[in-house]
């Protein structure tokens, strides 16, 4: 710390280590919220799922839809698939 | 029963070689039959820092194969009685741990040894899972920097996820925060996420704070573990946090700026 500083470090001065709490909380909270909702499979099988159905039916990208959810004791996967309507 | 500790972070570079070899001796010096196993399979430093780099003639990898002896492979520490060393391999790499190897090793160690301190890898992958797999304790190395602090959280995650204790839903490996390279100076004038705010953020009891300190490098150069050099402020450190591992009251030091004098004040000096 210089002379001009004990003058200046009066001056509020932007917290930078307030500003790195606040992003760490918010990101920590979020990937611990992450960690077992959705497994990194879930994209890959959501395609195989798509694949599967399409052998049958035609059906697009955005009519199926998989949840995975985390709840005490069990996960549950659950597949929407919105078929398309029949002439 | 040994106890197994895991020294890990996540992120590289923040201290995790420089705390296994202070913590491994501090543990060693109190009496305790101490091992520290480098898991760093392909860079192995732990002997570098410990000053026994040519010493190594057979490593963790030779026994799991069955090349050599676990006690051919020991090196006996030449400045801590009741301490020994179990280097990595420098020319594998980490698919060279098998879960059968090291459980098999550290079922032999566990007979001869009470405390053995294992060495993690940067990273999740392979050597850092198996470092931590069989932790009873572990010591989370964190700097007060982000990139630490989130690497540390998601070990965290891993430990209460994929370790044995938590796959064979046992009692949870206890976990420690170790916050090193802490400059008092810098938190207190708002530069740098304070005891404080890791403490909160990581939400795991503080086992110590390692001030950032020259003498950790001066050690290193000379193959010297830091708690050795009992004057210096991070090897007192890392004595009381031995201390503190060992269940023993011992109160934080170094957590307050040291006070500047006028003189420091006008012609400035590092901060």
């Amino acid at each position: 710390m210089s002379i001009l500083e004990i003058f200046r470090s009066r001056e509020k001065k932007a917290n930078s280590a307030a500003i790195a709490r606040e992003r760490l909380q918010i990101i920590v909270a979020h990937e611990r919220n992450g960690q077992h909702t959705t497994p990194d499979y879930l994209p890959a099988m959501k395609q195989d799922i798509l694949n599967v159905v399409r052998k049958y039916v035609q059906v697009e990208q955005d009519h199926v839809s998989i949840t995975f959810e985390n709840q005490q004791d069990v996960s549950i996967l659950e597949l929407n698939v919105t078929l398309p309507d029949n002439d | 029963m040994a106890k197994v500790i895991v020294v890990t972070s996540g992120k590289g570079g923040v201290g995790k070689t420089t705390t296994s070899a202070a913590l491994s001796t501090g543990l060693a010096r109190q009496g305790y039959r101490t091992v520290v196993i480098d898991f760093d399979i392909g860079l192995r430093n732990l002997d570098l820092v410990m000053g026994c780099e040519r010493r190594v003639v057979y490593d963790f990898v030779n026994v799991i194969n069955g090349e050599a002896a676990l006690h051919q492979a020991l090196i006996k520490d030449k400045h801590t009685d009741n301490l020994f060393i179990l280097p990595a391999s420098q020319t594998r790499d980490k698919d060279a741990l098998t879960p059968e190897g090291v459980a098999q090793v550290l079922e032999i160690l566990a007979q001869e040894f009470e405390y053995i301190v294992c060495d993690s890898p940067a990273g999740i992958e392979r050597g850092a899972l198996m470092a931590l797999y069989h932790a009873d304790e572990a010591i989370i190395t964190t700097n007060p920097e982000v990139s630490s602090v989130r690497d540390s959280d998601r070990i965290l995650g891993i430990l209460q996820s994929r370790s044995r204790r938590a796959e064979l839903n046992m009692e949870p490996v206890k976990e420690h925060l170790l916050l090193t390279r802490y400059n008092a100076t810098r938190a207190e004038r708002g530069d740098m996420l304070s005891v404080e705010d890791v403490k909160d953020i990581l939400a795991i009891p503080l086992l110590g704070v390692i001030p950032e300190d020259p003498s950790v490098l001066k050690a290193s150069n000379q193959g010297l573990p830091v708690i050795l050099m009992e004057e210096s402020v991070a090897g007192s450190a890392y004595a009381d946090a031995t201390q503190r591992f060992l269940g023993e009251e011992c109160p934080m030091r170094f957590l307050e700026a040291p006070k500047k004098g006028l003189l420091q004040r006008i012609f400035g000096g590092q901060g």
